[in-house]
């Protein structure tokens, strides 16, 4: 096999066996108008594993009960399932402790708690909240929104022409008034890798926490969030080989403790009169309602996927993937990558001349090759590259060289259609 | 290539795309209006002169992929001399025709039937469609921009 060939010094059984991983992915089966799906939109979500698949339909099939109330044994079955998985989604990223797991709907759901309960109470009108110039919009809406509710300012840490982010600039922009920074890990649209270890270093230096977004990061680097020392670290279940609907917010146990519940309703509190209400403890004084226990077993199940496989080996991997890409891509003529960061997680950004990227994912699809075609929910990122969107392939583990000569095959046949 | 792609890419769209027509900003429009595809980012801001229900010219600026912009430009020429009152008739018919659904009373979209093959296209549709949401919102002198959303 080709991909065997070209890695050269590595022990056999130390090679990334992709053909084996793939196996497990049962959609990179599917053909699509006739051509094997080719599937680069990784970066929008990920495919299931059939072990995710499976951990879904097992239980629904065999535990499905509410969890935290019923004394019969489906309830403690699935309560139990909902608890183990929550442990493994603090082994995956090292948190110290179970309860500083917070289970959200996704990333987003995770950065607006932090937005209400954190910020919100402690900013006055004047302070400031710090964020990437690029963020994804929901690691800028969130922000919004509580400036306008309590007159707090937002700043913007600017990125270069590469696509990385200003240090100088935002050393200078660490300020008296910063009661918060939010940065992206990896930049969804260029796939840029934020050194958030400095990120975070220099903010503590001035005494100002840190919320990590790792919708982008989480299947691609390894997060140790008591080495990064971060504040909060939100991710998605579903870019990281898991379902939709579910994700995971990390905070540290104190600051959580010192926050108010987000939204209330059932589980997240001990009492209920009509006087007063005494919360629940931590994480479920967050979780209010009846959680999604499916999505959040079948998030463990991607997690222990990705822990088979080995983060390190699929970021080894990865960047190999990646160099391969950037060198085939680069050499079509009049093709600009957008986003040429000296650390990159394996996303290709990039525009063509005379073509929009509607056009470019619109023929791309019809020979099988799935790419996200537009602004990436990151508009102010096309705004400071001075363009409307890009086309972006996105890979995850399962790809392969192949899809990206399947890719500048497709690139090749719009250049001719639009010739 | 697949049919579909040549029929939704015809020749006569990539002509539009390159060399668009009554792109421009009309200076002596009466009517105006800025139309926006949240899924994409392109815009499109459309110009009429309208007299006595005539519509005497029609211009554009903007729009972005292939399709808005040949959409954009095929829909410039079809309305020069158009009755305000036909504009109704005329736009019903053209989204009939790129979303198949049926139409009561067709009739000839003579340049504009080039864009029917959007239908098999379902995630197209819009931008074949944006500058005419656009054009009716123009009619109105609505002022927010319109989105195809």
């Amino acid at each position: 096999m080709k991909m065997e060939r070209e890695v050269f010094g590595i022990p056999a059984d130390e090679r990334f066996d992709v053909a084996r991983w793939r196996a497990d992915f049962p959609i990179l089966r599917e053909q699509v108008h006739g051509h094997p799906l080719v599937y680069l939109d990784n970066a929008a979500t990920t495919q299931k594993p059939q072990s995710v698949i499976n951990a879904l339909a097992d239980y629904y099939a065999r535990d499905n009960a509410n969890v935290h109330r019923g004394v019969h044994t489906l309830s403690q079955r699935a309560t139990d399932a909902y608890e183990a998985a929550r442990g493994k989604v603090q082994r995956f990223i090292n948190a110290a402790a179970p309860e500083e797991i917070i289970f959200t709907a996704g990333t987003t759901g995770a950065i607006n708690l932090v937005a209400q309960s954190f910020a919100r109470p402690i900013l006055n009108a004047g302070d400031e909240i710090l964020i990437g110039a690029m963020e994804h919009h929901s690691n800028i809406v969130p922000w919004q929104l509580v400036c306008q509710q309590t007159g707090a300012l937002l700043k913007v840490v600017p990125v270069n022409d590469a696509g990385e982010l200003e240090l100088d600039a935002y050393e200078r922009l660490l300020g008296p008034r910063t009661r918060l920074v939010a940065i992206t890990h990896v930049s969804n649209a260029l796939g840029s890798v934020v050194p958030i270890e400095r990120v975070i270093a220099l903010a503590h230096a001035r005494n100002v926490p840190v919320l990590v977004d790792g919708a982008q990061a989480i299947s691609h680097v390894g997060v140790d969030v008591r080495a990064l020392d971060c504040e909060f670290y939100a991710f998605s279940g579903h870019k990281i080989f898991g379902p939709t609907g579910i994700g995971a917010l990390y905070g540290k146990a104190a600051r959580l403790e010192a926050m108010p519940p987000y939204q209330g309703g059932g589980d997240m509190i001990r009492s209920v009169t009509f006087e007063k209400t005494e919360y629940n403890d931590l994480p479920y004084k967050f979780e209010a309602g009846t959680p999604n226990i499916a999505g959040a077993i079948g998030m463990g199940a991607a997690l222990d996927y990705v822990s088979t496989v080995g983060i390190g080996a699929i970021a080894a991997y990865e960047r190999d993937l990646l160099t391969y890409a950037t060198e085939q891509v680069s050499a079509i003529p009049g093709l600009r990558i957008i986003g040429t960061a000296k650390e990159k997680a394996a996303i290709v950004s990039f525009t063509l001349h005379r073509v929009h990227a509607h056009d470019i994912g619109t023929i791309l699809d019809r020979g099988g090759v799935a790419i996200r075609a537009g602004h990436h929910c990151a508009m102010p990122v096309m705004e400071r590259f001075g363009i409307a969107g890009t086309a972006r392939a996105s890979f995850a583990l399962y790809n392969t060289r192949e899809d990206v000569d399947a890719l500048v095959a497709g690139i090749h046949r719009v250049q001719r259609m639009f010739r | 290539m697949t049919s579909d792609l040549r029929d939704l890419y015809q020749e006569v769209i990539f002509d539009h795309y390159r060399k668009p027509r009554n792109c421009r900003a009309l200076m002596d429009a009466n009517h105006k209006a800025e139309g926006y595809n949240p899924l994409c980012g392109d815009k499109v801001t459309i110009y009429l002169k309208v007299a006595d229900g005539i519509i005497e010219d029609v211009a554009f600026e903007g729009a972005g992929c292939a399709i808005a912009t040949a959409s954009a430009s095929l829909m410039t020429e079809a309305l020069k001399g158009k009755r305000v009152a036909d504009v109704e008739h005329l736009f019903r018919d053209f989204r009939d025709m790129v979303t198949d659904a049926p139409t009561a009373s067709p009739q000839d979209l003579g340049k504009l039937e080039v864009l029917a093959g959007v239908r098999e296209f379902p995630a197209r549709v819009k931008c074949a469609t944006l500058a005419w949401h656009t054009l009716h919102a123009a009619l109105e002198d609505r002022q927010q921009p319109v989105s195809t959303e």
